[in-house]
């Protein structure tokens, strides 16, 4: 009998390559309780990777990234690719890419940061170093180097 | 390149040529400075000088500033009777600020706030101390002291000696002078050494950065000693204070096998790191130091809001 994991998806998203065990977070950045209610969500965790080892991967039906969320994940699974699924056919594949700035997406761990008063507006880092990720805060120059909690 | 109209956040916001800028036209502004001689640069100028944290000091200094120059002032100096305290942001009251004077000078407890002014004001910006942040009129009056006594800021040998870690205004510095390829040393209490990341920035700047235990050795062929206090307000307990305060102490015997050129720094108010029979020593720089703000802050003031200085 053929065994189905994951069943195709016609229109949506792909986000393989995740790194082991990261797939809860980056569907807590895709923010899945935002989903139309008639998407399938399909999460593998723990998948026999030839890049990676292990990896996990996640599925979501009828829903494309914004640049803000793909930046999320760019940061806590710098590994992931994404596939964009139009008509069950893969339309775009990319790698996660950090952009030199990043807005909106991390909060400064900073607590005496201007950008945690109540000011409005948004965090701000730029990328101070790309393998291991640190971001400098553009505010207060707090360095981050750990995003899971932190993550706005 | 002008600086008119910049704001000034961060001794990193300027390039070399820049600082070389306003240093040469800092020397340019003593004899105002000094009162030698009057000048009418920001004449129909006004400056907002906005304060949301006490500091006498620093205010008054720059209300000196600006009035040497012939410009005139206005001061929020207590925050707790401004709009702020009806729950109104800072960036708001920046924008409004911004549309009333030629400049704003801000002084605030949280760090990034001097940052997020610039963003809100469409006038220039510049930054009095933010929190624990940048300071970067500190940083260039530091730089003038020691261009002033030795004619250039490259190739010298700084030993920083004291609160490397809590700091500020060393963190600054030690980025300013490794633009100018200074070679830096640095000496502190062991629970007070120089952040990692701080380290790390200067190590990526191509900076020549060395550590020792002793600075009676450091001292020998320095050109300059730039001491900092250590700040009771940063130890959570009297008992973690006392171990370190008083474990280092600058006076005429660790001086004696010094260079004669050598310069001995610190930003004031100093509480026992430098003994007062160094004050009557050609090493004391600290007192001029203090004086070579007005100068430097009278340059910046002018190039900023016209362009021009002296």
């Amino acid at each position: 009998m053929r065994e189905l994991k994951i069943t195709p998806i016609k229109n949506g998203t792909v986000i393989d390559h995740i790194g082991n065990g990261l797939a809860l977070e980056v569907l807590r950045i895709i923010g899945i309780r935002e989903l139309d209610k008639d998407s399938t969500v399909s999460v593998a965790l723990h998948v026999r990777s030839q890049k990676l080892g292990w990896k996990d991967i996640v599925k979501v039906e009828n829903m494309e990234l914004s640049p803000r969320k793909v930046n999320a994940i760019a940061l806590i699974a710098p590994t992931a690719t994404i596939s964009i699924i139009r008509d069950f056919k893969v339309r775009e594949k990319r790698a996660v890419d950090l952009p030199d700035r990043i807005v909106g997406v991390v909060r400064c761990p900073n607590p005496n940061c201007i950008t945690n008063q109540h000011e409005p507006v948004e965090s701000e880092f730029e990328v101070a170093r790309r393998r291991p990720v640190v971001l400098r805060c553009s505010y207060c120059d707090r360095l981050v180097d750990e995003f899971l909690t932190h993550l706005a | 390149m002008s600086l008119k109209g910049r704001d000034v956040i961060s001794i990193r916001d300027l390039s070399r040529d820049e600082i070389e800028e306003i240093l040469r036209a800092a020397k340019r502004m003593i004899p105002y400075a000094e009162g030698r001689k009057s000048s009418h640069a920001l004449e129909d100028r006004l400056v907002t000088l906005a304060f949301f944290e006490p500091s006498t000091r620093t205010r008054l200094s720059f209300e000196t500033e600006v009035q040497r120059l012939g410009g005139r002032c206005v001061t929020i100096s207590d925050p707790s009777a401004s709009s702020m305290r009806k729950g109104e942001s800072l960036h708001d009251t920046i924008r409004m600020l911004s549309s009333y004077g030629d400049g704003i000078i801000l002084r605030h407890p949280n760090e990034g706030a001097a940052r997020l002014a610039a963003l809100a004001s469409d006038k220039p910006v510049i930054n009095a101390g933010d929190g624990a942040g940048q300071h970067p009129t500190q940083t260039l009056l530091d730089l003038a002291t020691m261009q002033e006594a030795f004619g250039t800021l490259s190739g010298l040998k700084v030993v920083f000696l004291g609160d490397l870690k809590f700091g500020r205004t060393v963190h600054s510095l030690a980025h300013a002078l490794s633009v100018f390829g200074a070679e830096i040393v640095l000496s502190a209490p062991s629970t007070l050494g120089l952040p990692a990341e701080v380290r790390e920035h200067l190590d990526d700047a191509g900076a020549r950065v060395t550590e020792v235990d002793q600075v009676h050795s450091a001292v020998r062929d320095a050109d300059v000693l730039y001491v900092t206090r250590i700040q009771k307000e940063r130890f959570a307990d009297e008992a973690e204070y006392a171990k370190v305060a008083g474990s280092y102490r600058i006076d005429n015997a660790v001086l004696a096998g010094a260079k004669s050129r050598l310069i001995v720094m610190h930003p004031l108010p100093r509480t026992g790191e430098i003994a007062p029979e160094v004050d009557g020593t050609p090493h004391a720089a600290y007192f001029r130091q203090a004086f070579l703000g007005v100068p430097v802050r009278m340059a910046l003031l002018s190039l900023i809001l016209t362009g021009r200085a002296g």
